[in-house]
């Protein structure tokens, strides 16, 4: 067991477990940081990752499908935001709304294109590619963990980067942060908040869009019912413990990815299953717990008391 | 130019604006603006002014009613739209995004760029502090809002505005927040705005301010007009009359005080905020019934995070507060309600009432567990309803009935329901913090009498005010408070004129022997 | 009733509406005989006994975990945990019932009640977390109610479980089913049980002491506090009340003659159902079960619809969603509310002018 855990198998499968929770994390930020909660990034994900196996079928090409995904994303994120800005809709109640849609949605659009129920077998797979960096790869041990992942594990990572650099070094980034921060503010100076928060929540879904993707195009080859199975919540919570940034996502983002690794490898020891489904969840739970807990006592240190 | 002899920049015809709630808040107002002048826009709170100018500014579109800019007919959408056509405002409450610099602030929006994707900082920099430079504000741009004083932030709110192009610049309430002396520095940089050739709409209540600095009024009640006037020409005492429709009593008759024993005592009390900063600075006094002790000081200097103490709100402080002779340390809110405290609080829409609730469910949070209204268990309805009907009368609070939400009612007659659920308790202590603010004046002046009448009665009362008129007519003892401290304790109101009250307000005099602040 | 109110009533009717409309498109789209499908849709329910019955059968887990999140809804605690609440609830009643071996009459009454604590308790742990480490309900309800779904089935799959059935518990003995009301049919005694909860909810809600605190503070929490009321008991009492309704709810339904195993192996999503109850009903536990007749009947003709016809059940859960968008829609028609509003308020404008 402790043997496996240091494998250099053991970190690779972190990383392929972090992507579906770090793109969602990364469309909570962006979401967060303009002032909405979408907590629609379950159903969005759940969408995508249909629309992946769909839209990959029909074009052939992983590439393509990738990319008309992350339109439909998109969308649905475009869509929230005319509820909730337009409507006046309550930002929760409308993304549960979506996400009830999404799991009758999923069931019913699957059924009227394959005629599959449970899952997606007789829809043709096409995933996105392994990637195998060279020279990284020869790295003993690093090479292996580096090296050879999916190639969503890598736009995940890159997106980071993208997502830090848009959110602090651009024109736009400093829109949605002030937007945020003092909606008043913004709309004093002529921005129209509700433009900027359409533009972050669509950017959102199309984030999460990617991490429904990875969903059935990479962590599996194919779609099944209800597989978002709560990973919107998690990245909800991450981004969250990660002070809606990009990078402080990531770093919990890979906590709970570590959980989810975890619990995958103990599938193989005596420890009955379900007690192992529960490490994620029970994971999220005590980290939230955690964080709150020392952002609590922080505040009550500042008061003097 | 269509009109060659005025040159008039603005003009704003019949416009009416009702709320969804039902509020006419504009009904047939009509304003014009020659170039180059200071205009007062002039009201109580509640007249309308702000929803005039928010309509002006694009923020609320008016039901009915037309803008003509330069003689053009014109339509403003939306802030955006008012900026793009020249006119700038700089809010009551300050639009400022606290986490980003004064330099960041200013450019939000309009950006300068560098490889075409990035912000060029270095630029947005320099042209920030170009432009103070041009307007001569003394403004270092590198600053977080955060850290900077409330007479800076609205200079970068002036600023702002000036970036972007501003002819027409809507300040309103510029002074609320200011001390005389930062106010006379705003009066300054107004005037050179306005020999720059930009018309300013100043709005204001304040008669004195006006006088000094403004052109033309345009004079507001209720939502009406009530006509523009050349300012050299008309009087105060007239201005006055137009705003309220009669003389304000601003002396109330007021018997001789009859301190009954201390009620509230305070030792060595100190305060931080939530950002860690000491707002109460080491605080002693006592408080007797029978007397009223005003607390005057400009707002932000240690007032709310005192009353918050005082009543319960917050319970990270150090030092000891007695009610009554009980240390109420570890008491609750409740506990400390049951002490027979009453607490207006600053704000009403935050924790004064609930707007989505109805008059009667917001007349009896502070009483419906007493057994004349309810049960272990179940509440007495009936009662708590024959005790609303009596509540609405008494205290003249003009609804249809006791289902109506508050949130519909207007500012006074929330007040009004606060106050009637405040006072019904028969409390030994009241602690008022800004009691009339916001209110019209009919409500106020029912509001300061039943305070004189509740301290004839033996009660304690510590009313904190921005409005010295009000202190200064209601309070047997005064006290000024300046960064946490008493500056200036008065047992004689009589003594002390509003200018020497200004300069403890702002720290430039400090008693140091105070009499009379403690009993013992 | 004045006019926001009656002009709230008809937005709700037009939403529904619509709901259904665009669930007819929907229908058009999927489905190669859509005439039938939603002729089987709207009228399914009403064919014989047994669909009426079916109907009415399925109004009762609703009515429970609508009024539970009436409750907590009111006191503005977003705890989504019903769901594993209900479960849970299920789960402890499957166990009494298998494993104590009680007499008919004591079985039911025993299996609730431990069902009703297992509820609290398990509900209580989003608000012990909120008020001791200040996280946000919303999101550790979410995350409890996996780790519910998979205790329960831990639990039944180590302890209950019926080796030659597989995933499903022994079956429940005769003494714990609760007694049907109406021959022919499943309408079983949990609908009256059904009907007093509802009413319990809205005297709670309304007539109680602590129903007015928690609606106080679920309007205005500053204001709550500033009245003197404790924010943390409202935390706590909202979020367990709702949670003993839950639990009394899965317990109720799994000692109903609808199931004869624990056998729930996947959430059932009777916790999302209550966000659209609660919707319609307004927050009100007095309107649940006609809000749960609504969607009862949806679902009942739904499922005759999927049995007979190449529609799948999953249309009600797109139907549900777009209610709930349009109904919450503050905005939505607000242009029409704005101007009756406009219009009253330019009316007593002229009678004070009379007077």
């Amino acid at each position: 067991m402790l043997q496996s855990l240091l494998s250099p198998d053991f970190f690779n499968a972190i990383l392929r477990a972090t992507t579906p929770i770090l793109f969602a994390a990364l469309a909570s930020s962006v979401a967060s940081k303009s002032g909405i909660t979408n907590m629609a990034l379950e159903g969005i994900m759940l969408f995508s990752a249909l629309f992946g196996v769909i839209f990959s079928a029909m074009t052939g090409n992983f590439a393509a499908g990738l990319l008309l995904t992350m339109a439909a994303g998109g969308a649905i994120g475009l869509l929230l935001a005319f509820f909730v800005l337009n409507l006046k809709t309550d930002e929760i109640l409308a993304a549960i709304a979506i996400n009830l849609m999404a799991t009758g949605g999923t069931v019913l659009l699957m059924l009227a294109v394959s005629g599959d129920r449970g899952s997606s077998t007789s829809i043709a797979n096409v995933s996105a590619p392994k990637v195998v960096i060279p020279l990284i790869d020869q790295i003993p041990f690093v090479g292996q963990i580096l090296s050879g992942q999916n190639l969503m594990t890598y736009l995940s990572i890159l997106a980071v980067v993208v997502m830090h650099l848009f959110l602090y070094k651009t024109p736009l980034g400093l829109k949605i942060r002030a937007v945020g921060e003092n909606k008043n503010a913004a709309e004093s100076v002529g921005i129209s908040s509700r433009k900027i928060q359409y533009i972050a929540l669509m950017i959102s879904g199309v984030l999460a869009s990617m991490g429904g993707f990875f969903l059935s195009g990479g962590y599996m080859n194919m779609f099944t019912k209800d597989m978002s199975a709560g990973k919107g919540y998690i990245a909800l919570a991450a981004s969250a413990m990660g002070g809606d940034t990009p990078i402080g996502g990531f770093l919990v983002s890979l906590l709970f990815g570590a959980a989810q690794a975890l619990a995958n490898m103990m599938q193989l020891t005596d420890i009955p299953h379900e007690l192992i489904q529960m490490v994620p969840y029970l994971t999220t739970l005590v980290g939230l717990g955690v964080y709150s807990y020392a952002g609590l006592k922080k505040r009550q240190k500042l008061a003097g008391k | 130019m269509t009109c060659l002899e005025k040159n008039i920049v603005l003009q704003m015809n019949h416009i009416m604006k009702i709320y969804s709630n039902g509020v006419v808040a504009n009904e047939d107002v009509s304003i014009e603006l020659e170039k180059g002048e200071i205009h007062a826009l002039l009201g109580e709170n509640g007249a309308g002014k702000s929803t005039l100018m928010k309509v002006l500014f694009g923020i609320e579109s008016p039901d009915e009613g037309q803008i003509l800019l330069n003689g053009q007919e014109t339509s403003i959408r939306s802030p955006q739209d008012a900026i793009s056509k020249g006119i700038g405002m700089v809010h009551q409450h300050f639009m400022l995004v606290p986490s980003l610099t004064v330099a960041e602030n200013i450019i939000l929006g309009v950006e300068p760029r560098k490889k075409g994707v990035f912000i060029d900082m270095e630029k947005a920099v320099s042209a920030a502090e170009e432009i103070a430079q041009k307007y001569n504000f003394d403004i270092d741009v590198r600053t977080k809002v955060e850290e900077i004083p409330v007479g800076i932030k609205q200079k970068v709110e002036i600023l702002k505005a000036l970036y972007r192009g501003a002819d027409i610049l809507i300040l309103d309430e510029p002074t609320a927040v200011l001390t005389p002396q930062e106010t006379d520095e705003l009066f300054v940089q107004l005037e050179k705005l306005r020999d720059n050739g930009h018309t300013i709409i100043f709005i204001s209540h304040k008669l004195d301010e006006i006088k000094k600095i403004c052109n033309r009024a345009t004079i507001m009640r209720s939502g009406r007009s009530m006509g523009t006037y050349e300012v050299k020409d008309i009087s105060t005492e007239d201005m006055s009359r137009l705003m309220v429709g009669r003389d304000v009593v601003l002396t109330f008759e007021k018997e001789e005080a009859k301190p009954a024993g201390v009620i509230l005592k305070v030792r060595d009390l100190s305060v931080r905020n939530a950002q860690g900063v000491l707002k109460v600075d080491n605080l002693s006094f006592d408080l007797q019934g029978g007397e009223i002790l005003g607390i005057a000081g400009v707002e932000g200097n240690g007032q709310s995070e005192l009353i918050n103490s005082l009543t319960g709100l917050n319970k990270s402080y150090q030092g000891r507060i007695f009610v009554k002779e009980t240390d109420i340390e570890k008491s609750s809110i409740k506990e400390i309600r049951d002490l027979s405290v009453a607490h207006i609080p600053e704000d009403r829409m935050t924790s004064g009432c609930a707007g989505n609730l109805n008059i009667l469910e917001n007349l009896f949070s502070n009483q419906y567990t007493d057994p004349e209204y309810s049960g272990k268990m179940l509440l007495k309805v009936k009662r708590i309803q024959a005790r609303s009907v009596e509540l609405i009368k008494e205290y003249l609070i003009k609804c249809r009935s006791f289902r109506q939400n508050v949130g519909m009612l207007s500012g006074g007659n929330i007040q009004k329901v606060i106050v009637a659920r405040e006072f019904s308790t028969g409390p030994g202590l009241i602690i008022a913090n800004q009691p009339t603010r916001g209110v019209d004046v009919g409500a106020a002046e029912f509001i300061r009498k039943r305070l004189l009448a509740f301290r004839d009665a033996g009660c304690a009362v510590l009313l904190v005010s921005a409005d010295l008129n009000e202190v200064f007519s209601l309070s047997d003892r005064l006290a000024v408070m300046y960064k946490g401290k008493f500056s200036g304790v008065f047992t004689n109101v009589a003594d002390v004129t509003e200018e020497e009250l200004g300069q403890y307000m702002l720290g430039l005099k400090h008693q140091e022997e105070q009499e009379g602040v403690i009993y013992e | 009733m004045n006019n926001a109110k009656r002009f709230d009533l008809f937005r709700m009717f037009f939403s529904v509406l619509i709901a259904l409309l665009i669930s007819f498109v929907i229908i058009f789209l999927v489905s190669s005989e859509p005439v039938t499908a939603i002729t089987t849709l709207i009228t399914g329910p009403l064919k014989n006994k047994r669909s009426m019955g079916n109907v009415i059968e399925a109004m009762i887990p609703l009515i429970f975990t609508g009024t539970g999140v009436c409750i907590m809804f009111s006191a503005n605690q977003i705890n989504l945990a019903t769901e594993g609440g209900f479960h849970l609830g299920g789960l402890v009643a499957a166990a009494v019932a298998l494993k104590l071996g009680l007499p008919a009459g004591l079985s039911p009454v025993v299996a609730i009640c431990l069902a009703a604590l297992a509820g609290a308790v398990f509900c209580a742990i989003p608000a012990v977390m909120k008020i001791k480490t200040g996280s946000p309900e919303l999101v550790s309800s979410l995350m409890i109610n996996y780790l519910s779904l998979w205790l329960c089935t831990f639990i039944m799959m180590h302890f209950l479980q019926d080796p030659s059935v597989g995933s499903a518990s022994y079956k429940l003995p005769a003494a714990s089913e609760l007694p049907t009301l109406v021959k022919g049919t499943n309408i079983h005694a949990g609908l009256l049980l059904a009907l007093l909860v509802a009413l319990f909810g809205y005297v709670f809600l309304f007539k109680t002491r602590t129903g007015y605190e928690l609606r106080l503070t679920g309007e205005n929490e500053n204001f709550a506090r500033y009245s003197g009321i404790s924010i943390v008991k409202v935390i706590l009492i909202s979020q367990m009340v709702g949670g003993v309704i839950a639990g009394i709810g899965g317990s109720v339904e799994l000692l109903s003659p609808i199931y004869t195993r624990f056998s729930w192996i996947a959430l059932l999503g009777y916790g999302w159902d209550a966000i659209i109850i609660c919707t319609l009903a307004k927050k009100n536990p007095l309107y649940t079960p006609l809000a749960a007749l609504f969607l009862a009947y949806l679902r009942t003709g739904a499922s005759i619809m999927a049995r007979y016809t190449d529609v799948t059940l999953e249309i009600v859960q797109i139907i549900q969603g777009i209610i709930i968008l349009l109904v919450v829609a503050e905005q939505f028609l607000s242009g029409m509310k704005h101007r009756m509003i406009a219009k009253e308020a330019k009316a007593s404008l002229k009678e004070g002018e009379v007077a």
